[in-house]
């Protein structure tokens, strides 16, 4: 029996939502007594992974993570040659897709998105219906697989000296293939961001967007819109938020000249704070905010840009 | 080209959302339901944009009981050729998985296509699921989508790049925004949807692996501390000593 993570080690540092998780299966682990085994793949150094809080580190040296089913076949496999009881992988663009098959694989139950730990009960909670509500979830499967919001657990990162050891198995041959990858600039990607500053209609056009953008430059934010800003390409849609684009739950959210509908609110209800500037101060946004500020957008901008250099400036 | 569009029954995304039964269940009471918009906007749209350009055909498929059915009507409305619904109430993710894959094991889709995630569950589970349970590739969170020769390729915003992957048919794909403009259903659409074909099949055994035990409300939000727009400046202060976020 064992707590099996499965996580991305590739890239420059290790990912806060592969810390997440790791801490997560630590503290199962630990509930159930038994032992974590990391699966990852890639080409992270054999040092770095050991220094990671587990106790063994399978990795997959020849699988990316363009095919999901190559991963799931592996995961599975090391969750059965395990015997794990739990299978903990990140609710990120990759887990969303890893997790599902391998539960499906295993018949296993799953918590996808899952923003606690099990209870006493053992019952995990997730958020639902967008985020308007959560619902606790029972998993009535031996084996237990489980997909972790990020965000949702602070890290506690402990000194690993784990073996690593690399997987043999076979996963066949990928059948999706990364033809290109266009980067994006050089911005903090909305999903991982801690702080996010986004706009809506009442910007009133894309070219005053270099207010909003230079806010979030000194705020080291992430920059994000509303549905009819990226539907009127004033802003691409991989910044759209909300019910229909994407759900964020960074520590503070920045909502300038947006109206607060309630699908717009589905997106970014998760965020530890939230600030909603709008020159209506009957704008819905406000009941759902902590701080508000009820000016025009134009005015108030260039104050808290200021006030925010100033700060750089101190810290 | 035949094409397979999962289409969920889910709540209006207006709706007020509460629970009856000690909150275990859904209150449904007087509530309208919608084509979930990921099936609609850009499944099922997207579906019948590339059977307009190359041929074939869309079938729709959805788990539910007979109060699912004006939403199918709708999916037909928008175009769809024919319709499926498996008879039973989804037990969980998994289950509507089960009876997804047991009906399209044996019809020979080429593709089969799902909204990235509902919107009362948001599970982002049953495409990938269909995918294992099929022992077929997947594709996640794809904003475009095209096929050619055998083949699709699709474009997916991951972590602010954008990412073109390829593969070969047959595959399940879940859809995101950027793949295709929502259609309003016209009139002949909608009268044509009346007597398109809706083929009722029964469910095939499975169990529930998982249940939702209970649901909780977030608690209501302390009022808003707001700042004089002339003293903005002091937000940030504020943010910084108070909140401590920045
Ligand atoms: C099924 C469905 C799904 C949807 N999904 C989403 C979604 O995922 N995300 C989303 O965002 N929307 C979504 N919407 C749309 C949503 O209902 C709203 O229409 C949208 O969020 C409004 O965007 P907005 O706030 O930018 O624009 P508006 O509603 O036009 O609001 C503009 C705001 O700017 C303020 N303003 C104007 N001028 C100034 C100024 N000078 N200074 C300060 N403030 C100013 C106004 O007071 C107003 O409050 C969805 C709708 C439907 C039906």
């Amino acid at each position: 029996m064992s707590v099996i993570v499965f996580a991305d080690t590739r890239g420059a540092k290790v990912a806060k939502s592969a810390l997440e998780t790791l801490t997560y299966g630590r503290k199962l682990a630990n509930k159930e007594g038994t032992t974590l085994t990391l699966a990852t793949f890639g080409d992270a150094p054999a040092d770095r992974l050991a220094a990671l809080d587990a106790n063994k580190v399978t990795v997959a040296r020849n699988i990316g993570d363009a095919d999901n089913q190559q991963l799931a076949r592996f995961v599975a496999d090391v969750a059965a040659k395990e015997g794990a009881k739990w299978v903990i992988c990140s609710h990120d663009d990759t887990g969303k897709a890893v997790a599902p098959r391998v539960a499906a694989r295993l018949k296993a139950g799953e918590v996808a998105g899952a923003t606690t730990l099990p209870n006493e009960q053992g019952h995990i909670k997730r958020n639902v219906f967008s985020g308007k509500a959560q619902a606790w979830v029972e998993l009535k499967t031996p084996v237990k697989v489980v997909s972790l919001l990020p965000n949702s657990i602070p890290v506690e990162a402990a000194q690993g000296t784990a073996t690593v050891e690399e997987f043999t198995g076979d996963t066949g041959t990928a059948k999706v293939t990364v033809k290109e990858v266009r980067k994006a600039g050089e911005g903090i990607p909305l999903p991982e961001a801690e702080i996010v500053v986004s706009a809506g209609r009442g910007m009133k056009g894309p070219e005053n967007w270099g207010l909003v953008e230079e806010l979030a430059k000194e705020l080291h934010a992430a920059t994000a819109c509303s549905r009819p800003v990226s539907d009127m390409d004033w802003r691409p849609h991989h910044e759209h938020v909300g019910q229909t684009g994407l759900a964020i739950r960074p520590n503070l959210y920045i909502a300038i000249g947006i109206s607060g509908a309630i699908q717009h609110l589905a997106g970014v209800n998760g965020s530890k704070v939230i600030c909603v500037i709008n020159n209506d101060p009957e704008a819905p946004f406000f009941k759902a905010a902590d701080y508000g500020i009820v000016g025009d957008a134009f005015q108030v901008l260039p104050k808290l840009i200021e006030a925010a250099k100033k700060l750089n400036a101190e810290k | 080209m035949k094409i397979l569009v999962l289409i969920s029954h889910v709540p209006d995304t207006t709706a007020r959302i509460a629970f009856t039964n000690d909150n275990t269940a859904y209150d449904a009471n007087g509530v309208q339901f919608i084509v979930n918009p990921y099936d609609e906007w850009y499944a099922l749209v997207r579906a019948l944009e590339l059977k307009e350009a190359q041929g074939g055909s869309v079938t729709t498929i959805t788990v539910g009981g007979a109060a699912t059915e004006p939403t199918i009507r709708k999916a037909l409305a928008i175009g769809a050729d024919d319709a499926v619904r498996v008879d039973a109430e989804p037990k969980d993710g998994h289950d509507v998985a089960v009876q997804v894959a047991a009906y399209a094991k044996d019809k020979g889709f080429d593709l089969v296509l799902a909204g990235k995630e509902t919107i009362d569950h948001n599970g982002s589970q049953v495409g990938p699921m269909v995918a294992e349970l099929l022992e077929l590739p997947f594709i996640s969170l794809a904003a475009k989508l095209d096929v050619a020769g055998g083949k699709a390729t699709a474009e997916r915003d991951v972590r602010g790049d954008v990412e073109v992957v390829e593969c070969a048919l047959p595959l399940v794909v879940s859809c995101a925004k950027g793949m295709a403009e929502q259609r309003i259903p016209n009139m002949r659409g909608i009268m044509a949807a009346r007597t398109k074909p809706l083929q009722v099949v029964p469910a095939v055994a499975s169990e529930a692996l998982s249940t939702s035990v209970k649901f909780e409300l977030p608690p209501p939000k302390q009022a808003v501390k707001l700042i004089p727009a002339e003293e903005a400046g002091k937000l940030i202060e504020l943010l910084h000593t108070e909140a401590k976020v920045i």
